[in-house]
């Protein structure tokens, strides 16, 4: 693979295309698996298996009426859908999807990644807010702090792997991992890190911020057309972007048997991933906003700090 | 690189200047935000990439974040921004904008003179380095901060501290549901 070195654009052209057309396509495959899961049909009649119903939904979301509040601060309103996709767009780039195959193989991927998604909260909060209207207020509120306090899990939790690795590159973790996937070793760590990517891509069970049963869809119950389209597509990247997250940082990134090219196994790990998002949002019930709080800073911090401390000292004591 | 640089100064000041002349808070906060990402790019161009990353999870991820959400909940309206508006006249600003002026003027000799340029070349500075200078001369710094984080923690509690509330009158104990009625 490392051979044929690919054309620098090619692989930024590529994983811009396979991005956006796999936020697209699960569109339809999660109707498709919450319906299997469900015991309902799904989308069944345009094309198919009912495939066409993404070119439908795309369509439908350019032409639709784009239409912003006399009531909204415009320039924020218009603002708010773009950063959540640009922040998650550029979180891909220091994935490393094969050996050769990574955009910018920078020192500090991991922490690059962080510093992304902690930008990711600013959609939420500056959408509720521009959108002047209390349900995206408090949606905003929700989404503000559920988002900073499980960066601070997800920060704690990645520790335990660069301990382990000795390194912020991505690829040298992946490389890190060919004797043993970290997800053995760092159990805890990935179950945290696993939970508060739920938390930050504001997925069933964990969608407080919108929770359209209270609170009307929260944050984005002002943006119609292609703005809300944004919204809908940064999340459905956004989980892409966690599943391959977990894959890289503790599921041997493109590790595997040598019968499948390194590239297939990291899309098979991948898929898994977002088949267990799509699992969870089918099956699980979302708890109150005071219970995911308490949840976090009584049970998942104390555990993180636990989990990094042991860590740490196993690594001392097998060096020294 | 050296271009970069200069760019993404400009930006930060830039940014600055718009964030301390705006009438309205949240439009200020966002130029803070990308204050504080020009300065991350500063920082990257200057050799020392974990800085920059800590930069924007720390300032621009994390603390303007929670001044976001505390400005979210006063409820600022129109009438809020032209208050604002009425309240910065000349008188006000004039004063610490001249002293600023004179700093500036010192900042901009201090750096034009030819005894104070860098003498060494430029090495990058990444986490091993970082973690080994935290740990090591300034490690008393890293214990202070520390117990200023926790005497903050401390805080918080002693001022978030609430009784428990019932949520329903029968899972309250059953004299105190007497006592009630």
């Amino acid at each position: 693979m490392e051979a044929a070195a690919p054309n620098y654009f090619l692989i930024i052209g590529g994983v811009l295309f396979v991005m956006l057309n796999v936020a697209a396509a699960l569109i339809w495959i999660e109707r498709r698996m919450l319906a299997l899961w469900q015991d309902r049909y799904g989308p069944n009649r345009a094309g198919p298996f009912g495939l066409l119903i993404i070119a439908a939904d795309s369509l439908k979301l350019f032409f639709k009426q784009d239409w912003t509040p006399p009531f909204a601060d415009k320039p924020v309103f218009v603002l708010a859908p773009a950063i959540v996709v640009v922040s998650v767009l550029l979180s891909f780039v220091v994935i490393p999807f094969a050996p050769g195959i990574i955009v910018a193989d920078l020192n500090i991927g991991l922490l690059f990644f962080l510093a992304m998604s902690s930008m990711g909260a600013y959609s939420i909060i500056l959408g509720g807010w521009a959108s002047n209207n209390k349900y995206s207020l408090l949606g905003a509120m929700r989404g503000a702090a559920q988002m900073i306090s499980y960066e601070v899990f997800m920060g704690l939790a990645l520790m335990g792997v660069v301990l382990m690795a000795g390194s912020f590159n991505l690829r040298e973790i992946v490389e890190a991992q060919s004797g043993l996937w970290f997800f053995i070793p760092q159990i805890l760590g990935f179950v945290i890190f696993f939970i508060a990517g739920i938390a930050e891509t504001h997925r069933l069970p964990l969608d407080i911020p919108e929770a359209e049963s209270e609170l009307i869809a929260g944050f984005h119950s002002e943006y119609s057309g292609m703005k809300f389209g944004m919204f809908f597509i940064g999340e459905y990247m956004g989980i892409t972007l966690i599943s391959c997250m977990v894959v890289t940082l503790y599921f041997g990134g493109w590790l595997g048997p040598d019968f499948l090219p390194p590239i297939v196994w990291f899309i098979i790990k991948v898929a898994a991933f977002l088949m267990i998002f799509i699992l969870l949002r089918a099956s699980m019930p979302r708890p109150r906003y005071d219970q995911l709080m308490e949840f976090g800073w009584k049970i998942l911090l104390p555990l993180t700090l636990l989990n990094l401390m042991v860590t740490a000292a196993v690594v001392l004591w097998l060096e020294g | 690189m050296e271009l970069t640089f200069y760019i993404a100064a400009a930006v930060a000041t830039l940014a600055t200047i718009m964030t301390i002349t705006r009438y309205n808070i949240i439009h200020a906060l966002l130029y803070l935000v990308v204050s504080f990402l020009a300065v991350a790019v500063v920082f990257f161009t200057l050799g020392a990439p974990f800085m920059a990353a800590l930069e924007i999870i720390i300032y621009a991820g994390a603390i303007v974040v929670l001044i976001i959400f505390v400005i979210m909940m006063l409820n600022l309206t129109h009438e809020d921004v032209e208050h604002e508006k009425a309240w910065l006249t000349p008188k006000v600003w004039v004063g610490p904008a001249i002293l600023s002026a004179v700093l500036l003027a010192e900042l901009a000799y201090i750096i034009l003179s030819p005894d104070t340029l860098p003498t060494e070349a430029l090495v990058a500075v990444d986490a091993r380095v970082v973690g080994l200078s935290l740990y090591g001369p300034y490690m008393l710094g890293v214990q202070l901060c520390g117990i200023l984080l926790m005497a903050g923690i401390v805080g918080a509690y002693h001022l978030g501290r609430q009784k428990k509330k019932v949520v329903h009158r029968f899972l309250q104990p059953k004299e105190e549901r007497s006592a009630a009625i």
